[in-house]
């Protein structure tokens, strides 16, 4: 049996192989049948038949509201959310070229939860309302991961390149600064945004309404083009950078325009969904395992995988303590943390 | 660079003077202002009026604490960097005040601690908790401890420990409200009763830490060199480590985690004394404190009447510093 199939199309034509695609086509099944599980499951309790009539109907008795109206927006924003992070974690990971890093450990994230407590405790006043639309939120929040991704990148510039060794310590560092003034922020602001507050930097997708869906996912999408044309590269940097110059690619500007998309991936996943952590990190691990390291079927992969692990652990997160809703990022990490622990002794003689 | 020893022991002296000083100023400034008089009359003719009160209840305890506080942490960070053999360790970056922050909000979340006496043995539990997983993540494999290895294991311990510790606070808000405060690091506010419960592991810390130093000197030169002049290294890596536990748990019971002392210090400390740990230790102590001390004085004034958490304040100080050493190189 042959490894892999040839596509043509006109002048188009790529291989495709076969693990990577049956992966890839199991996984997209496994989210829909996740989906309407997660659709059927909370407090009320809706079978998997009736959930997909309601999907498709339009009639407007409780049911069709509850999943279409309440359910299923947060369920796709936690599979956006999932698949950008598991993304922008997989670039990184490219680039640094060590399996640890993710965009939580760089600061992107806490970058953009230092904007999202400055703008809740800026912009409320006594009485605990906002003097500002809360649509401006994600605005903050996207240019926090920016403007810190960038900050790092730049400190971490020396003799005309970056190293990545250099890119993780000082994210490690900046994060710790910015950790402290989102503390600040949160001490500055009422009780009542502190928990608000401390709630989004957990990660949560609990009340996302259908613009928020709307809002994210032609960024993301837009994102994820650009990124499948970058995955040439990207493979070229796993290798090293002595290979990017031998092959005839430019080492520093690819690594600035993907250092580019990874934030923008991060930033829009965090701006709607709060800093889910460790989906980053864990999502290209496992992909890997399951298809190689070749960036063209690995991105797709990973992003599926990351967006099942947000939807897994936000379904968790919304019925294991009913009526208590628990943030998505809580079970995120408890899955996470160990799965970094045991990539760290794997790694320890790398 | 100071050389000779009569020369580092005047420094060392004047050293103590300026922690002295310093702690007379934390008492003296602030919102209410008090004068020298005013500061010796409530200890010996204490008359109950409001600035005595200020003085004996907010002030004195607050210049103590940050005092003992910062001289700890500074020297926790000594110790960590000779032992792990990586000029960015100290307490915070590797997860250590935030394994002992996580134990102390859990103790105020689900086993109903409220008292700041109890935290402690929650606090030096996380902080030992965290730091023996740093370590052996940090370094496990052919190659020991590498900088790069052992940093990220810390980053990932502290991001671990940090989100379970929303995680909890998000379900319980009024352990937010309780340990808001706390969770940022501040010396204000603080009885001195806590100091009290914790100074005699923080003493004990102290005197280890100034005997350990002729040992790290050796150790620092390398383990096989330091096995093969006859050092148990284990025995010193297992003392350094109780001593590391003690005051950064200790200081984390009274103070919250405070970031970023423990990574600057001993860097100033090494630029006045040099390699030589005997020196560098006592150094840190005195030069952590008068930091702590500065900061928490600056603290008051940033954005009068309310007050900056002293951890924010080291972290504006500490965050250049360390983005200095990472640039400069780890490894030269």
């Amino acid at each position: 049996m042959k490894k892999n199939v040839s596509f043509r199309l006109g002048k188009l034509s790529f291989l495709i192989n076969k693990r990577s695609f049956i992966t890839t086509v199991g996984l997209t099944l496994l989210i829909i049948l996740l989906m309407i599980v997660s659709l059927g499951i909370g407090q009320m309790k809706i079978s998997p038949i009736h959930v997909v009539k309601a999907i498709f109907s339009a009639s407007t008795d409780m049911e069709n509201l509850v999943v279409q109206s309440f359910r299923m927006p947060r369920i796709l924003l936690s599979i956006l959310a999932g698949a950008a992070l598991a993304m922008s974690g997989a670039i990184l990971q490219g680039i640094i070229r060590n399996p640890l890093a993710s965009p939580d450990i760089i600061g992107i994230t806490g970058g953009a939860s230092f904007t999202t407590v400055a703008f809740l405790a800026l912009y409320s006043d006594r009485s605990n309302t906002l003097t500002l639309s809360i649509h401006w939120l994600p605005l903050a929040s996207f240019i926090g991961a920016v403007v810190i991704g960038f900050l790092v990148y730049f400190l971490a510039w020396k003799n005309g390149g970056i190293a990545p060794i250099r890119l993780v310590l000082i994210g490690v560092g900046v994060s710790a600064a910015v950790q402290a003034l989102t503390t600040m922020m949160m001490l500055l602001g009422p009780i009542f945004t502190a928990s608000r507050a401390n709630i989004w930097i957990t990660g949560s997708v609990n009340g996302t309404n259908w613009t928020e869906v709307a809002t994210l996912a032609p960024w993301i999408l837009f994102l994820t083009f650009i990124l499948f044309v970058y995955s040439r590269r990207l493979n070229m940097h796993d290798l090293g950078e002595e290979l990017v110059t031998n092959a005839g690619g430019f080492v520093q500007k690819d690594r600035f325009i993907l250092l580019l998309l990874s934030t923008a991936l991060a930033g829009g996943a965090v701006a709607f969904a709060g800093g889910v952590g460790f989906v980053g990190l864990m999502a290209p691990h496992m992909a890997r395992r399951l298809v190689g390291s070749s960036y063209g079927v690995l991105l797709p992969v990973s992003a599926l995988l990351g967006g099942t692990i947000v939807l897994v652990a936000d379904l968790i997160a919304r019925t294991a303590f009913a009526p208590l809703e628990v943030p998505v990022g809580v079970f995120t990490s408890a899955i996470g943390a160990p799965y970094f622990i045991y990539l760290l002794f794997k790694s320890r003689n790398k | 660079m100071i050389k000779s020893n009569a020369n580092k022991i005047i420094v060392l002296t004047i050293g103590v003077l300026l922690v002295v000083f310093l702690m007379w100023a934390s008492t003296i400034f602030g919102l209410t202002k008090v004068t020298t008089q005013t500061l010796v009359n409530s200890i010996y003719h204490f008359d109950g009026s409001n600035e005595h009160i200020i003085i004996q209840q907010a002030r004195i305890p607050r210049a103590l604490i940050a005092a003992a506080v910062g001289g700890s942490l500074a020297i926790a960070g000594a110790i960590m960097q000779g032992l792990t053999n990586n000029p960015l360790a100290s307490p915070s970056l590797f997860g250590v005040n935030a394994g002992a922050s996580f134990l102390v909000v859990v103790g105020i979340s689900f086993l109903g601690f409220t008292s700041s006496g109890s935290f402690t043995w929650l606090a030096f539990a996380g902080a030992a908790v965290s730091s023996i997983i740093v370590y052996v993540l940090g370094s496990m494999g052919r190659d020991g401890i590498t900088p790069i290895k052992i940093t990220l294991a810390g980053a990932a311990i502290a991001a671990l420990f940090s989100s379970l510790t929303q995680g909890i606070l998000t379900l319980n808000e009024s352990a937010l409200d309780q340990v808001l405060f706390w969770l940022a690091g501040s010396v204000q506010g603080r009885d001195l009763d806590v100091l009290i419960g914790v100074l005699p592991y923080l003493i004990l810390g102290w005197l280890a830490s100034i005997f350990i130093g002729k040992q790290m000197n050796v150790l620092t030169m390398g383990e096989d060199i330091a096995k093969g002049l006859g050092q148990k290294t284990l025995l010193i890596k297992i003392v350094g480590a109780i001593i590391v536990v003690l005051l950064a748990g200790g200081s984390v019971a009274i103070a919250g985690p405070i970031g970023f002392i423990g990574i600057v210090i001993p860097h100033i400390s090494r630029w006045f004394v040099g390699i030589d740990y005997r020196w560098i230790i006592p150094y840190s102590g005195l030069l952590g404190a008068m930091l702590l001390l500065m900061a928490d004085i600056a603290a008051r004034y940033i954005i009068m009447p309310a007050e900056v958490p002293v951890g924010v304040m080291t972290a504006f100080i500490g965050v250049p510093f360390f983005i200095y050493i990472a640039r400069r190189g780890i490894n030269e």
